[in-house]
């Protein structure tokens, strides 16, 4: 089964440059579909306002995290059931046992490159469809 | 300073560069410094707590980040701008998280804080503890860059 690449993806991180660089790498991979927000609020407000299919985010931002969020997320009943893709440089344990806690749908690790963050996208897609 | 924690860094800064980057830098040798001026036109500094207390910080030539974020981008940037700030500090960031990770191994629980930038020619590096601090220099083609880190005692040790 191949993964729909007009998936909308809402891209959250603090850093403009990361975006670029994680809409860069989602290109690669066949996904143009993409929106930015700056932090978890921002965030927020995209997903109360139009349709997402699927949400990257940071871990580390100001105003709210990018646990906050998936945890703001995970408890609202229009979008809980958002796949939901953490990136992080913390990959200390403590960080992924918080992330799988409060249903984390995959993490990747700072860095990483296009092909291992597109196949990231493609099982937490696939496994929902399965 | 603790020598094991010279290879987290050095290792990290390698891999985050050659991943993110497609640049592999070559490593020299390191070498203690005792002053605060940065050896390098753009620094990222962050703060790090736990296991360890202290600072890391990044310093590029404008030549190497240059070379360094038009590789992450996709596009040519020709001048220290606003996405290279941003970069500068996402680098810090990630060489931080991959130093912790491998140090976390070493049963080292190490935290960091936001990460942040200065540019400019001769501009110093503050470090958390004061100094002195460790140098590991790079080689890139573009040009060089270092890694400086001051970590003080390691709590519970």
């Amino acid at each position: 089964m191949s993964v729909n690449k007009n998936l909308k993806i809402l891209i959250v991180d603090d850093f403009a440059t990361m975006r670029k660089v994680i809409r860069n790498l989602l290109k690669q991979g066949g996904f143009e579909n993409v929106v930015e927000a700056e932090d978890g609020l921002a965030a927020l407000k995209i997903l109360k306002s139009q349709q997402v299919d699927f949400i990257i985010s940071d871990w580390n931002m100001p105003n709210m995290s990018g646990l906050e969020l998936l945890k703001a997320v995970r408890g609202d009943d229009e979008l809980k059931a958002l796949p939901f893709l953490m990136v992080t440089a913390e990959a200390l344990k403590d960080n992924v046992v918080a992330a799988v806690k409060a249903g984390v749908s995959n993490y990747i690790v700072k860095p990483f490159t296009a092909e291992v963050l597109n196949e990231k996208i493609e099982k937490i897609v696939k496994s929902l469809a399965a | 300073m603790d020598v094991r924690f010279i290879n987290p860094f050095l290792n990290g800064t390698v891999q985050v560069l050659k991943t993110m980057a497609f640049v592999e830098p070559k490593a020299g040798k390191p070498f203690l410094k005792k002053d605060s001026l940065a050896r390098g036109d753009i620094s990222g500094i962050i703060g790090l707590t736990g296991s360890a207390r202290g600072s890391l910080a990044l310093s590029f030539s404008e030549s190497s980040i240059l070379k360094i974020v038009s590789n992450m981008l996709g596009e040519e940037i020709k001048t220290l701008n606003g996405d290279i700030k941003d970069a500068v500090g996402e680098i810090t960031n990630m060489v931080s998280g991959a130093a912790r990770k491998e140090l976390e191994t070493l049963g080292f629980n190490i935290t960091a804080a936001i990460p942040t930038v200065v540019a400019g020619k001769d501009h110093s590096i503050s470090h958390v503890l004061g100094g002195p601090s460790i140098i590991i220099p790079f080689e890139t083609p573009q040009g060089p860059f270092v890694v400086d880190i001051c970590i003080g005692n390691i709590v519970g040790q």
